[in-house]
């Protein structure tokens, strides 16, 4: 057996199985959008309609600004984290249990735990009732089911902190701090070796796992479904609402909702490449 | 000196932070009534405990699918993943890169971007409604994670030994199992134990190729919350949480960050 065929072999089942069924949904879903089934000439009605909704316009910038505000709060506090970790201290342990104890919970336990954590009638409510600071539920501020989507945010960072952290802290071992001592040797202080010569290296780890956080927390469903507001909806909550609509003429649009998320995901996704994949693959033959 | 107790300090923060949202849901599965402006629930009761474990509530039968389909997920997942992470670890050829992005783009491509067209999909092959169904629809989601830390452990894996087993007179199959097997081993529960927890939380996926009748766990805890029941949602979602921390449990010393990296570095 040649090489190349022992890696057709090897390669074929998941290709033909994942492969084939991620090129199948993405092109029915294009078709499906097109009104391609059951006409034959392509319509881009779908797609007038819904770029030119407002519902959608909203519904997309509300999960740019859910995605863009969690990646980048949960990428700052990982690298904080993660230093913090790296040095060690008294009870590293249990906060390193505990981070990968996060890691196994799914997301619909802690999008209900942060509802009954920061809702107006939630623990934090009852605590500043306690303190005195609230009379009646409504004084509280609005954290879920309200515009800015900040109990959907919470949970995200919540979430995402502990993954971000564990891949930094990857990282940061198979570096070392050899570079640091010696930048320190040379006179640079603590923030200029951070700044010039270990975030440098850190920087492509942190920015792959904030390209996978931020394209879990555009197209994740069950978050904005549980802690988001009527309107603006998330755009993944409209796309399967337009999805399972009664009314079958509104699915070309989720349809269409859905290639545009695609065609943002193939952008993370050459981000991503670009990032973690070493170029040399390319190249061999 | 300073700088120690300021990194204690940000170590609780930090605990207390992890385990904060995890606090109220124990507490409503055991209150009876907890109404604002409470701190504690004047009265507990074992209830909704009682409700999630018996027949009626169906919690206990959802458990069960929840874990068959991620178990089957999983073994399908080691079954294409392991011979797929072997031809990417170990050989060079023309065309890598393009297959490493397909076999992980459904890990980076955001959830609703491939939902929709799935479901299509799977309407044509009449897989929609079944749990036989929900599960291939799993792989998608799963087989990333399974193929790419196979793909870092064959990277380092050294062929010779199995030449030397195939020239001592074992076959193929006896030369896998007593030979590949045992040194892929721990690299391979390190990707089961990834593939098992994507499928074990899938949410969308499940609703929409299982058509609502395929009632994995986080379905049913979105039904209970949804219907303002949160002391059986409390209860559903501990339980929920409960293979998860037998993993950690098992596992502690094995998982660390690293192989956490591997997942993400081909």
């Amino acid at each position: 057996m040649t090489d190349r065929t022992r890696i057709l072999l090897l390669l074929g089942p998941a290709l033909l199985l994942v492969g084939g069924m991620v090129l199948s949904a993405l092109g029915l879903a294009l078709l499906r959008s097109l009104h391609l089934f059951p006409q034959l000439a392509p319509d881009l009605s779908a797609y007038v309609a819904v770029l030119g909704s407002p519902g959608f316009l909203a519904a997309l910038a509300l999960s740019t600004w859910i995605a863009t505000v969690s990646t980048a709060l949960a990428a700052g506090l990982a690298l904080a984290i993660a230093l913090l970790l790296r040095r060690g201290f008294p009870g590293l342990k249990v906060v390193s249990v505990l981070v990968q104890l996060n890691l196994t919970v799914p997301h619909v336990v802690g999008a209900v735990g942060i509802l009954y954590l920061v809702s107006q009638s939630g623990a934090f409510a009852r605590l500043a009732h306690a303190a005195g600071l609230i009379a009646r539920p409504s004084e509280f501020p609005v954290l879920t089911q309200d515009p800015y989507a900040i109990g959907i945010i919470l949970t995200y960072v919540w979430k995402e902190v502990p993954f971000i952290t564990l891949i930094l802290l990857a990282k940061l071992q198979t570096l070392g701090d050899g570079a640091e001592q010696v930048a320190r040797s040379l006179g640079a202080t603590g923030w200029q070796s951070f700044r010039l010569v270990l975030l440098p290296q850190l920087l492509p780890a942190l920015a792959a796992a904030s390209a996978l956080v931020f394209a879990f927390a555009f197209g994740a469903y069950e978050i904005p479904l549980i802690l988001g507001a009527h309107a603006p909806e998330a755009l993944p909550v409209r796309a399967w609402r337009s999805f399972t609509d009664v009314d079958l003429s509104a699915r070309p649009e989720a349809f269409a909702i859905s290639v545009l998320v695609a065609a943002l995901g193939a952008g993370l996704l050459w981000l991503y490449a670009r990032l973690i994949l070493p170029n040399r693959d390319r190249d061999a033959g | 000196m300073r700088a120690e107790t300021l990194r204690l300090l940000a170590g609780l923060v930090v605990a207390l932070a992890l385990v904060l949202p995890l606090v109220p849901l124990a507490i409503w599965s055991v209150a009876h009534g907890w109404r604002f402006p409470d701190l504690l629930p004047q009265a507990w009761s074992g209830k909704a405990w009682a409700l999630a474990l018996s027949q009626r509530g169906g919690v206990l039968e959802s458990f069960g699918l929840t874990l068959g389909i991620a178990l089957a997920t999983t073994a399908l997942a080691a079954l294409v993943g392991v011979p797929a992470g072997r031809a990417l670890g170990l050989y060079q050829f023309r065309g890598k890169r393009a297959v490493l992005l397909l076999l992980l783009a459904p890990a980076i491509l955001p959830g609703i971007a491939l939902v929709l067209g799935l479901h299509d999909l799977f309407l044509r092959l009449g897989l929609v409604g079944s749990a036989g169904g929900v599960i291939l629809a799993h792989l998608v989601p799963v087989l990333p994670y399974m193929t790419l830390v196979m793909a870092a452990v064959f990277t380092g894996f050294d062929t010779r030994i199995e030449a030397q087993a195939r020239s001592l007179g074992a076959g193929p199959w006896r030369t896998f199992l007593t030979v590949t097997l045992p040194v892929i081993l721990p690299g391979l529960l390190t990707g089961a134990l990834f593939a098992f927890l994507v499928s074990w939380s899938q949410y969308l996926l499940t609703l929409a190729i299982g058509g609502g009748r395929v009632q994995t766990l986080p379905l049913v805890l979105y039904s209970y919350a949804a219907a303002g029941r949160n002391d059986v949602a409390g209860a559903i979602a501990l339980i929920y949480l409960l293979p998860g921390v037998v993993i950690l449990l098992f596992t502690a010393r094995r998982i660390t960050g690293h192989s956490v990296g591997l997942e993400l570095r081909p």
